[in-house]
């Protein structure tokens, strides 16, 4: 018998950086070139206004350089944004109320809480719905129609009734945190344990296997990666449900909090420097679940 | 002495356009160490025999026995071992850990599960390839590892059912040869399902003829043909004359069509 293994995928697609950089640096410089355009298009008016209440013209070119540098802009430009990025991130002490790692901090604490709830329970319904009939029939309903609730209408109502019991602080937000992620972990672990087909279920039978057998020696496995797929939603989920919960008033931490104060006090600066934060908070955890999803698959012997 | 036992067996399954009738009034006795393949155009409930010799179906009429007992009892006793159509290895083990599954489930010790894997590798020609993917390896391989984990569990009775259907016809030759050895070396009793009618006559010590609507037996032939069997047996008169004998009682339950 020849050896009849398939060559490994040993080369992987092999480009230049330049070359793989290059779309991207241009998509980007074309955002950045739009956004410009818009904050002095949005910021006109105002500069417009001023010199109209104070009887004098302005240059265009005059007008132009002022909307790059208002105070409080309609909307700041990119550099003003990066500025006051900067300013929260490195320019303050990390326990500062007004660093940004620190308010960054206080949200990725309560967003991973609400994740790990929130898989759990997903984890939980979805073996219950793919074991049990009639939790089959009756729980789907009750999920789907918990998403169909606005968040923004429910999560202040959580927020209060908890801390009339006397409980705030991270619980709360960790709570509508895993409101929102527990669906795509549910309705993807539902998906992967039911993808054994009827000849593997039948192959487990002929040797007499258990459920629990057939749970942790084929449905888990087999579930793996639609259970990763929907990690990657639920963690951004996660973070949207917790800035969400830190909106209500009262919250004074996190990159809610300072979003809301921002728009209290009209610093827009301050609104788009949390913001961007937050997308990059975000796009951090997904890309450490794809990280845990690549090693793990692999390790099993599936190509991810 | 019979391991395999059905006596006026029928199974109809319902249906949204009324009931279907699989099985109707099968009648069959296969001795120990026999290899009985069971042969008939599509809907002649040929696997569904199988399938109820293997209690995955239970049949609605009549009376069976499998090694003594009951099939169910069987299955639970883990009397046979099942080869389906597709290989069935999962992608997460390497091809030693898909044929230990069965042994952990049965709840054999490590040391016991490394040794009979060792053993079952070696007969199906696979030594060397336990550490690979299921991936990694050709159909045949992978139908052959399959084989391998049926045959892990030590049990008398080897159920096939077209295990080599989606395999080349050269593969599918090698395979042939290589399963009547592994029949003469183990002594099992196999009940082999195909359509091929070379395929049934190469292989078997009894062909089982069935015809469609409802599924029964139409006739079962011994083979006059040896024990030892080398490929181009094929060609001798002997051998094709009991294709085309085969190939008659195919034709017979076809006459009403």
């Amino acid at each position: 018998m020849t050896d009849g293994t398939l060559p490994m995928p040993a080369i992987r697609s092999f480009r230049l950086p330049l070359a793989k950089a290059a779309p991207v640096v241009t998509v980007l410089l074309v955002i950045v070139a739009i956004w410009y355009a818009a904050a002095i298009g949005m910021n006109a008016r105002w500069e417009r206004d001023q010199a109209a209440r104070a009887g004098t013209q302005i240059a265009p070119s005059q007008l132009v350089l002022r909307t790059l540098s208002q105070d409080r802009p309609v909307l700041p430009a990119p550099h003003q944004v990066a500025v006051g990025l900067y300013d929260g991130i490195a320019g303050q002490k990390i326990t500062s109320r007004r660093s940004l790692v620190w308010h960054a901090w206080v949200t990725l604490s309560a967003t991973l809480a609400g994740f790990a709830i929130g898989t759990a329970a997903g984890s939980a319904l979805a073996i219950g719905i793919v074991h049990s009939r009639s939790m089959d029939q009756s729980v789907m309903p009750w999920a789907v129609a918990s998403q169909t609730v606005p968040i923004l209408a429910i999560a202040p109502m959580v927020i209060v009734v908890l801390s009339s019991m006397g409980i705030t602080g991270l619980l709360p937000k960790a709570l509508i945190a895993a409101w929102l992620s527990f669906f795509p972990v549910l309705v993807g672990m539902v998906k992967g344990l039911r993808t054994p087909d009827a000849m593997q279920l039948d192959q487990m039978r002929s040797w007499n296997a258990s459920r629990a057998h057939v749970f942790w020696f084929l449905r888990l496995p087999a579930s793996l990666p639609y259970l990763f797929a929907s990690l990657k939603v639920a963690i951004a989920a996660a973070l949207v449900g917790t800035i969400v919960a830190e909106l209500p008033a009262g919250a004074t931490a996190g990159l809610g909090a300072r979003l809301l104060s921002g728009s209290y006090y009209g610093q827009t600066v301050q609104i788009w420097a949390a913001l961007f934060t937050a997308a990059a908070l975000a796009a951090t955890l997904v890309a450490v679940v794809a990280r845990v999803e690549r090693i793990t698959l692999r390790k099993m012997g599936m190509q991810a | 002495m019979s391991v395999i036992e059905a006596q006026n067996v029928s199974l109809t399954f319902p249906t949204a356009d009324g009931p279907v009738h699989a099985l109707s009034a099968v009648n069959l006795s296969i001795e120990r160490g026999d290899f009985v393949s069971f042969i008939g155009p599509s809907g002649c409930g040929k696997t569904t025999l199988l399938r109820s010799i293997a209690a995955l179906e239970t049949p609605t009429g009549g009376s069976m026995s499998v090694a003594g007992r009951d099939p169910d009892a069987a299955r639970k006793a883990r009397a046979y071992g099942y080869v389906f159509q597709a290989p069935g290895l999962f992608p997460w083990r390497t091809i030693a850990g898909n044929i230990s599954l069965p042994l952990e489930i049965m709840g054999f010790s490590k040391s016991g599960r490394a040794e009979r894997v060792a053993r079952v590798l070696d007969l199906v020609e696979l030594e060397g390839f336990g550490g690979k993917y299921p991936w990694q390896l050709s159909g045949g391989m992978q139908q052959r590892a399959s084989i391998a984990r049926a045959l892990a569990f030590d049990a008398d009775i080897l159920l096939m059912d077209e295990p080599f259907g989606a395999l080349d016809e050269i593969v599918r030759d090698r395979l042939n040869e290589a399963l009547l050895q592994l029949w003469r070396k183990t002594g099992k009793t196999i009940g082999f399902v195909t359509h091929s009618i070379p395929e049934a006559v190469y292989l078997s010590t009894r062909i089982v003829v069935m015809s469609p609507r409802p599924g029964r037996i139409t006739r079962i032939i011994d083979s006059p043909l040896p024990a030892e069997r080398p490929l181009d047996i094929r060609d001798t008169p002997e051998f094709i004359a009991l294709a085309h004998e085969v190939r008659e009682a195919l034709r017979e339950g076809h006459a009403h069509d």
